[in-house]
């Protein structure tokens, strides 16, 4: 039966499609392929979520051998939810590539730029899929590799400096994790991540496994861009392709943050991590950096991506936090923001990306006056920025929500004050571009453009519409968050 | 009719007077008379509500659940009745208004306004009928939201840092203090349902409910309570309907409306006077309202000068919530209402003078009163109700107030109110005086009169002003089941 092949489908089926779209020589056949691609794997992910939640945990061996010698997919609550936010963002944001891309891509290099995407999309669902520790390392270069070429395929020439930087620094990470698998290897003799979560209680106090876990959480913080090791990030989102930037903000580093979590509650499980590791100190004191840092140094931004990317690393800073209380309910709330946080950097960068389609910039001094003569994607920009503040009735709000409950629970005043100072000074950063768009005039010569096409429209508001959607019904992001962090925690 | 049909209509007539001003708005004409008839559909629907409460019904509907335990709902008691009603007629008075004020002073992006206007006061109305405390806080957010455009509504350097002041302190306040009260009172007490009695009682120490009732005291910032009311000055830079109607009567009041229903609703009376750890609140109250006036005496832009006068009234209301007891509450009440009528004629007329006369400093409107007499004359009107003296309504809300201070045994706080009147009397009744009596005439040559659409509106609230005085009875049929 082809459905018991699923977890397999949702990784190959991008693999293989990659080299065909390479040989596909127009960029529009190649689109359809990678749109239509990405839409199979959508409905793989939901097809594996759908089973999850009914069966509790899906094992799949590759080729028939059994774990612990060959690769085992395990498809549980967790991982169908981080396939279904990596699959389906990819395919509303496809959606939006074909004219934004063509317009910031040579026509000889759209294959390419298709194969790179599907390439990265692989190893992103493999990262989320694999239940093998070895086998997330190679995924992850994979979906590292495909990022660096298509954040080298911006339309400036700044965009290759970005990418060799991201690469020198995806590639310390990437290092560091390959030397924590290998020193997990040497002590448990097996690469298999149930297997090391059953082997690894027994050597709590061995120095090498605590090597291991120093090197994983710093590799993985590279990755998922935790402050101070975020550098890389910035110029990436900003120089990126419009396209580009929106997915890869949207999921790389959620994918990151998924298996670092992974990691701490599953492999190491949370008695080695919180309490014969620091973790715990590391994340709160590095998670309110990020949170302070991170929506400060927005603020003072010209370029509005590169405002976008700032806030982004405020916003991993509460996925840490979240991360950080070692509850269910902290768990919840990281992996629920993960879905929302996906929805509104997803749709807030398309947003940019439209008015970069027009405008051929993003630089805020650029953006005056575009209320007047862009009111969709402006308007769209307004109601993403409210969800990142966290208002009421968009998905940032359910976030910010879930996120308090947690740490009240706790007892974590302090960190409370952190949430709600980070929140007023995104209201800053946001209001910066709506004084900027709304009440400032068109500057001189800059005054021809008009609306975005209805092509860059619609994705935009798909992922809009999805952060009022999901802030008034929670069923699909909220209870299956609370399902999923039950599940990791054990409980 | 099903009365959840009227509430729903009343919610949502605004929402959809704002989408529809957006589609007609290249004709000023249809989209003014939306703008009417929304305000009209709004308000007949809480008329035909208002039996249905009077009998001691309270209608409800629900309309999501976005957190389990956490639904968006809207219930009808008489408070929020009485704040919904005279939001929704002073709408209709307001749009009147507008009309003259925004043609007559040639104002830019007139759709923009009256759309995000029709937004406001329906967000207002979700504030009053909110069956709960997370409803209340997302109409409320709605509320400074899409106030924001009309207070920057002019664009230049002064409206948009005057709008920056606006939205920074009521985000940080509700951000910071108002939706951590509502998520701490969700973890103490397991909902945040508004309940007769309380959701509190019994489940929080003396301390707690002191600081608790401390968070949302300040947290709602639009109650404008020291020291978080430097907004109220900075929103002065709208133009004048948006002061009169939203920041005399919608937004404040929807400020003023949250702390007494939390007060009634969350704690309970009996557990506000019961543990007197909220107490030392009643003295912040009393400091605004004095300090608030004798701010007020030294303004001499007049717009300026009326919203300190609104931040001290605002101070009578917390402080009636505070005195919790069936006198203090009556009061605060009342003068939710009375307050209303009073300072948007006052409104009213300060915009008139700006139309017709260009003028927005006291010291320039010597001699006025000779050519705008029905805009001075219900000025002067306007001012002895702001002030609390018969024969205006505005009399009410200060009678029963001093007596619940008295009942609360805190008779200092009678003398607090004794010399706020007579503060309001030296920093209002200047101004009509000096209008009519100053014998320097020589800047008011060939000025007339303001425009007849702005003239009905000031007719129209002065009047009610008035009538209330005689009448007050109807209010306090309404609102008398609050406290028994």
């Amino acid at each position: 039966m082809i459905l018991n092949q699923l977890p397999a489908l949702q990784v190959t089926l991008p693999l293989i499609a990659a080299p065909l779209c390479l040989l596909l020589r127009s960029g529009r056949a190649a689109w359809l392929l990678c749109v239509t691609v990405s839409t199979i794997a959508l409905g793989i992910a939901l097809l594996l979520l759908d089973e999850a939640l009914e069966k509790g945990l899906i094992v799949y061996d590759f080729g028939g051998w059994a774990a612990p010698w060959g690769i085992e997919y395990r498809v549980d609550v967790v991982n169908a939810f981080v396939l279904m936010i990596v699959s389906g963002i990819s395919t509303s944001v496809l959606l939006f590539a074909r004219i934004s891309a063509a317009s910031e891509i040579d026509d000889d290099r759209q294959s390419l730029f298709y194969t790179a995407w599907l390439l990265c999309l692989t190893g992103l669902l493999g990262m989320a899929i694999t239940g093998d520790a070895f086998n997330l390392f190679v995924f992850l270069e994979i979906s590292s590799l495909s990022s660096y070429v298509l954040i080298a395929m911006g339309p400036d020439r700044r965009a290759l400096t970005a990418s060799y930087q991201y690469l020198i620094m995806g590639t310390i990470g990437a290092t560091f994790i390959l030397i924590a698998v290998g020193l997990l290897y040497l002590v448990t003799g097996t690469l298999n991540m149930a297997d090391l979560a059953g082997r690894i209680p027994d050597l709590a106090d061995n120095r090498t496994l605590r090597a291991a876990f120093a090197f994983l959480t710093v590799g993985m913080g590279l990755k998922l861009a935790l402050f101070p090791l975020h550098l890389w990030l910035p110029n990436a989102y900003t120089y990126a392709p419009s396209a580009v930037t929106a997915f890869l903000a949207a999921t790389a580093t959620k994918v990151a943050v998924y298996a670092l979590a992974r990691f701490m509650f599953s492999v190491f499980g949370t008695a080695f991590a919180f309490d014969s590791m620091p973790l715990q100190l590391i994340l709160v004191v590095l998670g309110t950096a990020a949170v302070l840092s991170g929506s400060t140094i927005a603020i003072f931004q010209h370029n509005v991506k590169r405002m976008l990317a700032y806030s982004s690393v405020a916003q991993i800073g509460y996925l840490m936090l979240g991360l950080s209380l070692a509850t269910a309910a902290g768990l919840t709330a990281t992996l629920v923001h993960l879905f929302n946080h996906a929805l509104m950097k997803g749709g807030l960068f398309l947003a940019v990306g439209c008015m970069a389609y027009r405008l051929g910039t993003t630089r805020l001094a650029d953006l005056a006056g575009i209320g007047f003569r862009m009111p969709w994607t402006t308007a769209a920009f307004v109601i993403g920025g409210l969800s990142l503040i966290g208002l009421p009735l968009t998905a940032g709000f359910i976030s910010k929500w879930v996120l308090v409950q947690a740490v009240l629970e706790n007892g974590w005043w302090p960190l409370v004050v952190v949430i709600v100072v980070g929140a007023l000074l995104a209201v800053i950063y946001i209001w910066r571009i709506v004084e900027t768009a709304y009440f400032r005039t068109v500057s001189e010569g800059r005054d021809d453009f008009v609306e975005a096409p209805l092509a860059l429209l619609l994705p935009t508001w798909l992922l809009i519409g999805a952060n009022i959607y999901f802030g008034i019904h929670t069923d699909l992001s909220l209870n299956v968050a609370r399902l999923a962090a039950d599940f990791l925690t054990g409980g | 009719m099903s009365s959840s049909f009227f509430l729903a209509l009343a919610v949502l007539a605004p929402f959809a007077g704002a989408a529809l001003v957006g589609f007609t708005g290249s004709r000023p004409n249809l989209r003014e008379s939306v703008s009417l008839v929304c305000g009209i559909a709004t308000l007949l629907a809480g008329l035909f509500l208002l039996p249905t409460i009077l009998a001691g019904h309270r209608p409800s509907l629900l309309l999501a659940t976005p957190l389990p335990g956490v639904p968006i709902a809207f219930q009808v008691e008489p408070l929020g009745m009485l704040f919904a009603l005279i939001a929704s007629a002073l709408w209709i008075v307001t749009t009147i208004y507008s009309i003259g004020y925004m043609r007559g002073h040639g104002e830019p992006h007139q759709t923009r306004f009256f759309a995000f206007f029709a937004i406001a006061i329906g967000s207002a109305i979700g504030v009053a009928f909110a069956q709960n405390l997370f409803t209340l806080f997302v109409f409320y957010e709605l509320l400074t939201v899409s106030t924001y455009p009309l207070v920057a509504h002019a664009g230049t350097t002064e409206a948009k840092r005057g709008a920056r002041v606006y939205l920074g302190i009521l985000m940080s306040t509700s951000m910071g203090f108002f939706l951590l009260a509502v998520i701490w009172t969700w973890n103490l007490a397991g909902t945040t349902d508004f309940r007769e009695g309380g959701i509190l009682a019994g489940v929080a120490s003396p301390m707690v409910i002191g600081i608790l009732f401390a968070l949302f005291a300040f947290g709602i910032g639009k109650a404008a309570l020291m020291p978080f009311h430097r907004w109220l000055p900075a929103a002065m830079v709208a133009p004048t309907p948006v002061s009169a109607l939203l920041h005399a009567v919608a937004v404040v009041k929807a400020g003023v409306f949250a702390i007494l229903k939390v007060t009634i609703y969350v704690f309970g009376i009996d557990l506000v006077h019961g543990t007197r750890s909220t107490d030392w609140l009643l003295w912040v109250a009393a400091g605004t309202i004095i300090i608030a006036s004798l701010v007020a005496l030294h303004q001499d832009n007049l717009k300026r000068r009326l919203a300190y006068s609104t931040i001290s009234q605002l101070s009578y209301i917390v402080m009636g919530a505070l005195l919790a007891n069936a006198s203090g509450i009556i009061g605060a009440t009342l003068h939710i209402a009375m307050h209303a009528f009073g300072k948007i004629t006052l409104f009213f007329c300060a915009g008139a003078i700006l139309v017709a006369a260009h003028k927005t400093e006291i010291s320039e409107m010597n001699g006025l009163g000779r050519q705008m007499p029905i805009t001075m004359g219900a000025f002067l009107l306007a001012s002895i109700s702001i002030a609390g003296l018969p024969p205006m309504g505005g009399f009410w809300g200060k009678w029963y107030l001093a007596f619940g201070a008295l009942d609360a045994g805190y008779g200092v706080l009678v003398g607090v109110l004794m010399l706020s009147t007579l503060l309001n009397i030296a920093y209002l009744l200047p101004i009509p005086i000096r209008a009519f009596f100053s014998v320097d005439r020589s800047t008011t040559a060939g000025i007339t009169e303001a425009p007849v659409a702005c003239l009905i509106a000031i007719g129209v609230t002065t009047t009610v002003c008035l009538v209330l005085f005689f009448y007050p009875a109807p209010i306090l049929q309404l609102v008398g089941p609050l406290v028994r």
